[in-house]
């Protein structure tokens, strides 16, 4: 058969091309638009250059709420991923007790953030929270709203409670498809239970565990509305991270340049990072 | 390696059984005589693999007792049994090599490490593995994955036995000869105890030297192959093994005749058989086609090769007959029974003939 040649083909890609426009790379121009001006109101723009590029890299306001950031997303994973592979090694594979389980686990993930975060602000609360009105009972001195390092355990706990479940559940369908006979063998093969984890559990939940990694990280890194509900960023700029950061700058000074850079910066860190995670995640199965 | 004895083993997987039906295994006594090549033969479902389980340990029998070397094991784990155990999907340590794959039982076992090295190159040396030790495990085709499952079997040299659950079922055609071949060599080389699953009944009359078949939670034979064919004790095994299966057929006996419809068959002997549904069992390859005997219609003839199967009808039943491939069916044509291949079956099992 004769194959026609022509370019009537783009006509096909051309709805996808137009919504990817409008829903991505035109709001992504106006924000490299901004970043490159200056305005003081009344729609009237000044160049500006590489200027608030400059700024922003040498500010020192960025790089803390860049470092703040960064410790956070350590630690919930430091937290996180350890504690969802027990839970899942320990949840029920047959029975009444699989459903419920999941269920249970499922529940966290359910709750829209905003609302997330209004629990923690009210059970943290000294006065009229069941957390923090009997941790004061107990005597521990504790005040979210006051102390940074209270601010900071009370936003750790919260994301820890409200997503270690996406890592159990994730470990726990890799720790499901594995299938009996890989159990048998060990027993036969006289591996103690940590060996079964180390040969067998593990390299089964590898790629779950990348996926709930880069998942967990990128979440983390773009935080804003827990915290933001919560401790709104403080005390001080304790627990101001990025995207709260951004937002201050953006709506609540209204510096659009200053706000538009700082977003690229963002968006090239979180672009570069899930590149390096895909890299790390290919070559992984390439290697199989 | 070990005698194994399997005494009145009865196993069910409900809690609280009724009836014979909620048994898995109804009741299987039997002895593996030690170094024996057995194969457990039967259609899926039938209760061999959980016989193999509770040999092995991952099942515990729900009546009865297991001896390996008249001492009772039936409370003892997997670990402590002692024996080998080759699935049907094959099992590897992914993130091993092919020698820390064979070193890991050993390790497991607390073995000096000089001794685990010895060993596990003997055992690459028996398998064939030897050239790719140091290779990933999880980048092997399944032959060669099945070969580290066995390996980590073999490398125990002190194993009560080899246990096999269908290990073929997904290996590729050409390389389940060779690795048949392999296993019967490896068989009489170290005389291993060796029980085979599968529902092939090729690969269970290549491999084992005694041929258990069980039929719905029960043994229905143990013999060689030959005894298999030519007196298959239940019409079960008349039928699964052989390609075509046995003819079986009911029939009135009287004296040292057997009535089929209008037609009179001699045997060669009076049948011992008191009451019961009675058949008359012959294989098609002792079904003889030609000018003499009972008139058949012949619906279809098979070429499968070495030789021709008939399809026909007798007395308005289906019935097989062999023939070679050069042979050709006659105008009129009319099968006899040679009375070297005739069974007769009491409900299902074979009665003896007298004189």
């Amino acid at each position: 058969m004769e194959k026609t040649w022509n370019n009537r083909a783009w006509f096909l890609v051309l709805p996808v091309l137009l919504l990817v426009a409008f829903s991505a790379v035109i709001p992504l121009m106006t924000v490299v638009n901004y970043s490159v001006q200056d305005t003081f109101g009344n729609n009237v723009f000044f160049w500006a250059g590489t200027e608030w590029f400059e700024e922003l890299l040498s500010s020192s306001r960025f790089w803390q709420a860049m470092i703040r950031n960064l410790v956070f997303s350590f630690i919930i994973l430091a937290i996180e991923v350890p504690l969802g592979i027990f839970i899942a090694l320990n949840m029920p594979k047959k029975g009444w007790g699989v459903p419920v389980c999941l269920v249970l686990m499922a529940l966290p993930l359910l709750i829209p953030w905003n609302v997330v975060g209004t629990i923690w602000q009210v059970f943290g609360r000294n006065d009229i929270g069941l957390l923090g009105y009997y941790v004061n009972a107990l005597g521990i001195d504790y005040n979210y709203v006051q102390d940074p390092y209270d601010a900071w355990v009370t936003v750790i706990i919260m994301d820890v409670w409200h997503w270690t479940s996406l890592v159990v559940l994730l470990c726990y369908a890799g720790l499901v498809s594995i299938p009996d006979a890989f159990y048998q063998a060990a027993k036969i093969d006289g591996a103690s239970r940590w060996a079964v984890f180390r040969y067998i559990q593990l390299p089964k939940m590898n790629r779950v565990l990348l996926i709930a990694v880069l998942l967990r990280f990128m979440d983390s890194f773009m935080i804003y509305t827990e915290p933001f509900v919560v401790t709104g960023g403080g005390p001080g700029n304790s627990t101001t991270f990025l995207s709260i950061d951004l937002v201050k700058t953006a709506l609540g000074q209204f510096d659009l340049g200053p706000a538009a850079a700082m977003s690229l910066v963002y968006f090239l860190i979180v672009l570069l990072l899930s590149w390096v995670f895909y890299t790390v995640m290919t070559n992984y199965d390439a290697e199989r | 390696m070990a005698r194994i004895d399997v005494n009145h083993i009865r196993h069910t997987y409900l809690q609280n059984p009724r009836t014979d039906a909620d048994f898995a295994l109804k009741e299987v006594h039997h002895t593996f005589e030690d170094g024996g090549a057995y194969a457990l033969l039967g259609p899926s479902g039938c209760g061999k693999t959980t016989l193999l389980n509770i040999i092995s340990g991952l099942l515990h029998p729900s009546h009865g007792q297991l001896l390996f070397n008249g001492r009772d094991v039936t409370n003892l784990s997997t670990q402590e049994r002692n024996i080998a155990q080759v699935f049907q999907f094959p099992v590897i340590y992914d993130t091993m090599t092919v020698y820390d794959n064979l070193a890991f039982p050993l390790r497991n076992r607390g073995v000096p490490e000089a001794d685990v090295d010895r060993k596990v190159r003997e055992t690459l040396e028996m398998t064939g593995l030897a050239d790719m030790a140091k290779r990933k495990a999880r980048g092997l085709t399944a032959d060669q994955k099945q070969k580290i499952s066995l390996g980590r079997g073999l490398v125990r040299s002190d194993v009560n036995a080899i246990l096999f659950d269908e290990p073929l079922t997904v290996i590729d055609p050409h390389m389940k000869w060779v690795l048949r071949s392999q296993l019967k060599q490896l068989h009489r080389r170290f005389g291993y105890t060796m029980v085979y699953v599968t529902h092939d009944q090729t690969e269970a009359l290549t491999f084992a030297d005694r041929v258990v078949v069980m039929y719905d939670g029960e043994i229905v034979q143990i013999g060689t192959p030959a005894e298999l064919f030519e007196r298959p004790r239940h019409t079960f095994v008349g039928y699964f093994i052989g390609s075509p299966g046995m003819n079986v057929m009911p029939v009135a006996i009287d004296g040292k005749t057997a009535k089929l419809g209008s037609q009179q068959i001699e045997l060669p002997g009076v049948p011992k058989a008191g009451g019961g549904a009675i058949e008359l069992g012959i294989r098609p390859e002792y079904v003889r086609l030609g000018s003499q005997g009972m008139a058949v219609r012949v619906s279809k003839i098979e070429d499968v090769g070495r030789h021709k199967v008939v399809r026909a009808n007798l007395e308005g039943r289906e019935i097989a007959a062999v023939i070679g491939e050069d042979e050709t069916v006659p105008a009129d044509p009319k099968v006899r029974f040679d009375p070297a291949g005739i069974n007769i079956y009491a409900d299902s099992w074979r009665v003896e003939m007298g004189a």
